[in-house]
């Protein structure tokens, strides 16, 4: 394979993984979203924003991949001529990504849940309730901040 | 893949736990003066009034039937809810066995809904066609039958179906995925162990008598239990004191109504940790036991306040509440 598949693979890469992720912590937080409104309806606008949270890791992925493909010049029409190890430098430089923000996007949902469970018992508590998968978010943006940095650095 | 089977539901019942009794609310139906006061409570909270305003018994009915109502829309595994409706499955054979020796006996007798219903159950005694039954029941029916019909003796039959009864009980629990079924399990056997020990050594029985009534678990003893047993009453409190049951030495020591109140109350304790449990079946079958445990409560009140009981009398029976 020369440069330019492997360049291509970590953009793939990081865009289906973080999208994976967040497809089942949205998925997963929305089933518990979806219990707590059937009973209250009115709890409706605060168990969505902890629904969506889990949504973001999949936007970082889109991202990163965005970059990398603009990098490489897929994008504007005008292929870059990679070595194979510049390739596989930028394949590299899109795993943070991909692989923090598939797990992070699993916990976060789950966290979501638990969260959503704080909801439907005490809705005046919704900023804390935020909180705790806000807290996941962290790795999350750490993650998206390498691949970034990681991807622009690379001379192509 | 994680499964995430319960997610939806377990939201749901989190929202309905707020429906839920808890000290407070119980406070305020213990302040109704009368039994026509608290039915009204019940129904500014509501629970369904029947027909007739002051037939208690018909709310208390129908609120058990709502509770299985709102789990069944919720199209989860019933099977894991299989365990809770032993006791009465149980309770049901007894009254077979009964009314296929002895003749007709009380229609009321029987629980509904339960795995085998009343039809089957007498057809299954009638023909000895145990294969009706869960295989868990079926070695029980047969020997309690055969004793029945042998000894003529209801409460050796009984001996025999509350034995099997906690044997099945033990058996689904060690085996059960759940934690919470764990606890349960051995909170009902192990009660049901102290119970029976309690009431052997006060009414003189004898090892024969206590070693085919007992049956295992993990917080007793029972060859220990049952020496303490035949010694008496004290040596029960002391073998219960040294295995961490001082609570329901203390309940026993104040009276029995408080000690059947400690009863109660330890499988609202084992049920507890479900307030945090997000993602199994846990919390609904928490639920359900706290509904259980609700209606029994409401039931004392109003059976007290029928009948004009002291308030003291009727506090002293109060079970714990699990929100």
């Amino acid at each position: 394979m020369n440069g330019m598949v492997w360049a291509l693979l970590g953009a793939v890469t990081a865009a289906a993984l973080a999208g994976i992720g967040s497809a089942y912590g949205v998925g997963v937080a929305g089933q518990a979203a979806a219990g707590v409104v059937t009973e209250d309806p009115s709890k409706f606008a605060k168990v969505l924003l902890l629904q969506l949270l889990p949504g973001t890791q999949g936007i970082y992925g889109l991202l990163v991949a965005f970059i990398t493909l603009s990098q490489i010049g897929l994008l504007g029409g005008s292929m870059a001529e990679l070595s194979l190890g510049t390739g596989l430098m930028i394949f590299c430089a899109c795993l943070p990504i991909g692989i923090v923000g598939l797990i992070s996007a699993m916990y976060q949902g789950k966290t979501s849940v638990a969260s959503i469970g704080i909801v439907a018992k005490k809705p005046e508590q919704f900023g804390k309730a935020m909180l705790f998968p806000a807290m996941v978010e962290t790795y999350a943006i750490l993650a998206l901040l390498v691949s970034i940095l990681a991807v622009t650095s690379i001379p192509v | 893949m994680p499964d995430n089977s319960y997610v939806y539901a377990v939201a749901r019942i989190r929202s309905l736990e707020m429906g839920l009794f808890g000290e407070s609310t119980i406070e305020q139906l213990m302040a109704c003066k009368t039994a026509e006061n608290c039915m009204a409570f019940l129904s500014e909270h509501g629970w369904e009034v029947p027909a007739n305003p002051t037939d208690a018994e018909s709310m208390l009915k129908r609120e058990q039937e709502r509770t299985w109502e709102t789990i069944r829309e919720l199209k989860v595994d019933m099977s894991v809810f299989d365990i809770l409706s032993y006791q009465q499955l149980y309770h049901n054979l007894k009254a077979a066995i009964k009314e296929i020796c002895v003749g007709s006996v009380d229609a009321n007798i029987f629980f509904p809904d339960c795995a085998v219903s009343k039809e089957d159950m007498l057809h299954a005694i009638q023909e000895k066609d145990y294969s009706i039954l869960p295989e868990h029941m079926r070695e029980a029916a047969k020997y309690a039958l055969e004793t029945m019909l042998q000894t003529r003796d209801g409460q050796l039959c009984d001996i025999i179906v509350d034995h099997a009864a906690l044997m099945a009980i033990h058996e689904k629990g060690k085996h059960a995925k759940l934690e919470v079924l764990r606890r349960y399990a051995e909170s009902v056997v192990s009660v049901a162990d102290i119970k029976i020990a309690v009431r052997g050594a006060k009414t003189g029985k004898n090892r024969l008598f206590l070693e085919r009534a007992l049956a295992p678990c993990d917080s007793l003893d029972l060859e220990k239990l049952t020496t303490a047993a035949l010694m008496g009453t004290e040596a029960v409190c002391t073998y219960l004191t040294e295995c961490g049951f001082a609570e329901a030495v203390e309940a026993l020591k104040e009276s029995n109504s408080l000690f059947e109140r400690w009863c109660d109350n330890q499988i609202i304790h084992a049920i507890q940790p479900q307030k945090y449990n997000s993602f199994t079946a846990g919390p609904l079958i928490a639920y359900v036991l706290a509904r259980e445990n609700e209606i029994k409560t409401v039931r004392i009140i109003l059976t007290g306040k029928q009948n004009q009981l002291p308030e003291a009398f009727i506090r002293e029976r109060i079970r714990d509440m699990y929100v």
